[in-house]
C-alpha cells in the first residue's frame, strides 16, 4: 500500500479530477484565443489599411476639402491634444483631490459615501448622455459649439475614473506610514500630500493615464459639444476638431481620400492609447518593485 | 480582581519606585504621569485604570503577553489612538505636569515633542535626507548648512551616519530592515523631543540589528526619556531602568526593572518572566 503511486488509491477520482482539469483549461485557453484574436484581427486590419496612409502630409495639412486631393489631419491631431490636454488640467486636480478627500478626510463620513456612489454612476454612464448633459447646460445656452463644452464632457468621464483609482492607490499605503507621519507632530495635509500621495504616486499617476488613454478615444461627448472643425484653429470658444469625431465623419464619407485619413487617423490613436497603456503599466511596476 | 485594583493604586501611590531611598540623591522628575486611566476600543475596555509614573532621562519597558495593552498604553502617551473614531480615553495623563488628555490640545505640537518609532520600519517615500529633515522643517526654520548639520547630527545619534553618509540622496527605501528602522529612530530624534516611544522597535529586526537598536537605546537615555514595548523579556531586562508588566488591560506590576525581574512582588509577574505562563 505505500508503496503504490497516489494515482492507484483512487483511480476513479482521480480520472474525475483529470477530466476536470483538462475541461476547464482548454475552455479557459478558447476564452483566451477569442479575445486575443479579436484584438489581433482589429490592429492587423488597422495597419493594414491605415498604415499606408501615415505620411508627412497627415501630420502637416489640415482636413481637405469635400472632393479636393491629398490633406492631412493636422487641425483633428492638434485639436484632439488640445482638448484632451485641458481635460487633464482640469480633471487631474480634481480627481487627485477627490479621492484624498475620500481616504483621508471623508473616510467614513456621508458625504464620502455618496461621493463614492455618484462616482460609480458616472463611471458607467454611457458617454453619449454626458455630452447630452453637456450639450443641454452649455452648448445649448451659448448657443454654438466650442472646444470647452468638449473639455467639459471628457473631464466629466476622466474625473470618475482618476477619483476611484486615486482612492484605491491612497488605500493601499499602510496605515503605519501614516501614523508614523503624524507620530512627528505633521499637520494633516501635510500627511495626506508629502507623506501619503508621495508614497502611491505611481499607482495616481497610473490612474491619470489611463483616464487619458480612456477620453482620449471618446467620440460621443464630442460629438454634441466641440463637434469638428474643417479648418485649423486653436481657439477653444469655436468648434473644434478632433480625431474620433474626424474619423467617424471621413469613414462615412463617399470620398476615398476622406476614408484613407480615417484608417490612418484610427491607427494613429490606437497606437497612443496603446503605448499610453503600456507606459502606465511599466512605470507602475517598476516602482512597486523599487 | 480587586486585590489586583487596589495593589494597583498603592504602587503608585507610595509602594512603588518613586519613595525607595531616591531622596537623598537628586530630584527625580517625572515627565509622564499616567493617573487613573482608562481607554477604551469602541465598548471593549482596553485599559483599566492605569497609574504610573515615566522618570526622566530614564528607560521604561512595558512587558506582557500579547493584547495586555501595552501598546495601547504606548498609544495614549502621544494620543495616536486620537487618529481612529471609536477610541477613547479617560482619566489623566499629564506631560510637565499639563493634562494631554484635556480637549484643545494641540495634538500636533504633543506628538513633536513625544516621538515614536513603530514595530515595521516606516520611512517616507523620499530620500535618507529629506526623512530626517522633513520631521524638523514641520516646527524649525533652518538654513541649509545648519539643517546639513542636524542631518548629521541625527544620523549619528541612530548610529547610521557611517553607512548612510555617502547616499544621503537615494531613497529611504533602499536601505536594509534594520537601516531603516534605525533612520526612523534618527527621524525622531532629529526633531528634538522630550520622550521617544518605542512601539516593539526590534520585532521585524535580525539580532545583530536588534543589538544595535538595543544600544542605541542606551546612548538616547542620557538627552531622552524612553518608553519601550517589547515582548522580549531578555530586551526589558537589558535596556529598561523601570518595567511595567501588563496583564489584560491592568497594570500588575511596576517598579525596578532588577527589583521586578529578580525578586517581583506579584505571583503573577513571576509566572510570566519565569515562562509559566504566556
Amino acid at each position: 500500500m505505500s508503496n503504490t503511486p497516489f494515482s492507484k488509491h483512487n483511480p476513479e477520482l482521480f480520472k474525475k479530477r483529470k477530466f476536470a482539469n483538462a475541461l476547464g483549461l482548454s475552455l479557459s485557453i478558447t476564452a483566451m484565443v477569442i479575445g486575443m484574436a479579436i484584438l489581433i484581427w482589429i490592429l492587423t486590419v488597422l495597419f493594414y489599411k491605415g498604415f499606408s496612409e501615415i505620411d508627412l502630409e497627415m501630420f502637416t495639412a489640415s482636413a481637405p476639402a469635400p472632393g479636393s486631393e491629398g490633406g492631412g489631419l493636422l487641425n483633428a491631431i492638434v485639436g484632439s491634444l488640445l482638448l484632451v490636454g485641458t481635460c487633464t488640467l482640469v480633471s487631474t486636480p480634481v480627481g487627485v483631490l477627490a479621492g484624498i478627500y475620500l481616504t483621508e478626510y471623508g473616510d467614513r463620513s456621508k458625504i464620502a459615501a455618496i461621493t463614492r456612489f455618484v462616482t460609480d454612476i458616472m463611471l458607467s454612464a454611457p458617454s453619449i448622455v454626458i455630452g447630452l448633459f453637456v450639450y443641454a447646460i452649455f452648448v445649448a445656452q451659448i448657443k454654438h459649439f466650442s472646444g470647452w463644452a468638449g473639455t467639459v464632457a471628457l473631464s466629466l468621464i476622466a474625473v470618475p475614473v482618476i477619483v476611484r483609482t486615486t482612492e484605491n492607490m491612497l488605500r493601499l499605503v499602510p496605515s503605519t506610514l501614516r501614523e508614523a507621519a503624524y507620530a512627528l507632530g505633521t499637520p494633516k495635509w501635510k500627511v495626506s500630500f508629502n507623506v501619503i500621495l508621495r508614497a502611491a504616486q505611481s499607482g495616481v499617476m497610473t490612474g491619470i493615464l489611463l483616464a487619458i488613454a480612456r477620453v482620449s478615444g471618446e467620440t460621443a461627448p464630442l460629438l454634441f459639444t466641440a463637434l469638428n472643425n474643417q479648418f485649423f484653429s486653436v481657439n477653444m470658444n469655436a468648434p473644434m476638431a478632433n480625431l474620433p469625431v474626424t474619423i467617424f465623419q471621413f469613414a462615412m464619407s463617399p470620398y476615398e481620400n476622406w476614408n484613407g485619413l480615417a484608417w490612418g487617423g484610427a491607427l494613429l490613436i490606437t497606437m497612443a492609447v496603446l503605448t499610453l497603456n503600456i507606459l502606465a503599466r511599466v512605470v507602475f511596476r517598476e516602482k512597486v518593485q523599487g | 480582581m480587586k486585590t489586583m485594583f487596589d495593589l494597583n493604586k498603592i504602587d503608585a501611590q507610595g509602594g512603588g519606585v518613586d519613595n525607595t531611598n531616591q531622596h537623598a540623591q537628586q530630584e527625580v522628575v517625572n515627565v509622564l504621569e499616567v493617573r487613573n486611566l482608562n481607554f477604551y476600543y469602541g465598548k471593549f475596555q482596553g485599559l483599566k485604570d492605569i497609574n504610573l509614573n515615566i522618570e526622566q532621562g530614564k528607560v521604561t519597558a512595558f512587558i506582557g503577553p500579547s493584547g495586555c495593552g501595552k501598546s495601547t498604553l504606548l498609544r495614549t502617551l502621544n494620543r495616536m489612538y486620537d487618529l481612529y473614531p471609536g477610541q477613547r480615553a479617560e482619566g489623566e495623563i499629564n506631560f510637565f505636569g499639563e493634562n494631554i488628555l484635556a480637549p484643545g490640545q494641540d495634538l500636533n505640537l504633543l506628538r513633536s515633542r513625544i516621538g515614536m518609532v513603530f514595530q515595521k520600519p516606516t520611512p517616507f517615500p523620499m530620500s535618507i535626507y529629506e526623512n530626517i529633515a522633513f520631521g524638523v522643517r514641520l516646527y524649525e526654520n533652518l538654513s541649509r548648512s545648519e539643517m546639513d548639520e542636524r542631518v548629521e547630527w541625527a544620523l549619528n545619534k541612530a548610529a547610521l551616519w557611517n553607512e548612510a553618509k555617502d547616499k544621503l540622496n537615494q531613497s529611504g527605501l533602499s536601505l536594509s530592515g534594520g537601516q531603516q528602522q534605525r533612520l526612523c529612530i534618527a527621524r525622531g530624534v532629529a526633531v528634538k523631543p522630550s520622550v521617544i516611544l518605542l512601539d516593539e522597535p526590534t520585532s521585524a529586526l535580525d539580532p545583530i540589528s536588534t543589538g544595535k537598536v538595543e544600544e542605541l537605546v542606551h546612548e538616547l537615555k542620557h538627552e531622552y526619556t524612553i518608553a519601550i514595548v517589547t515582548h522580549n523579556m531578555q530586551q526589558a531586562a537589558r535596556v529598561s531602568d523601570y518595567t511595567a508588566y501588563m496583564y489584560l488591560g491592568n497594570l500588575v506590576e511596576f517598579g525596578k526593572t532588577d527589583e521586578l525581574f529578580i525578586k517581583p512582588k506579584r505571583k503573577e509577574t513571576e509566572d510570566y518572566i519565569t515562562g509559566r505562563f504566556g
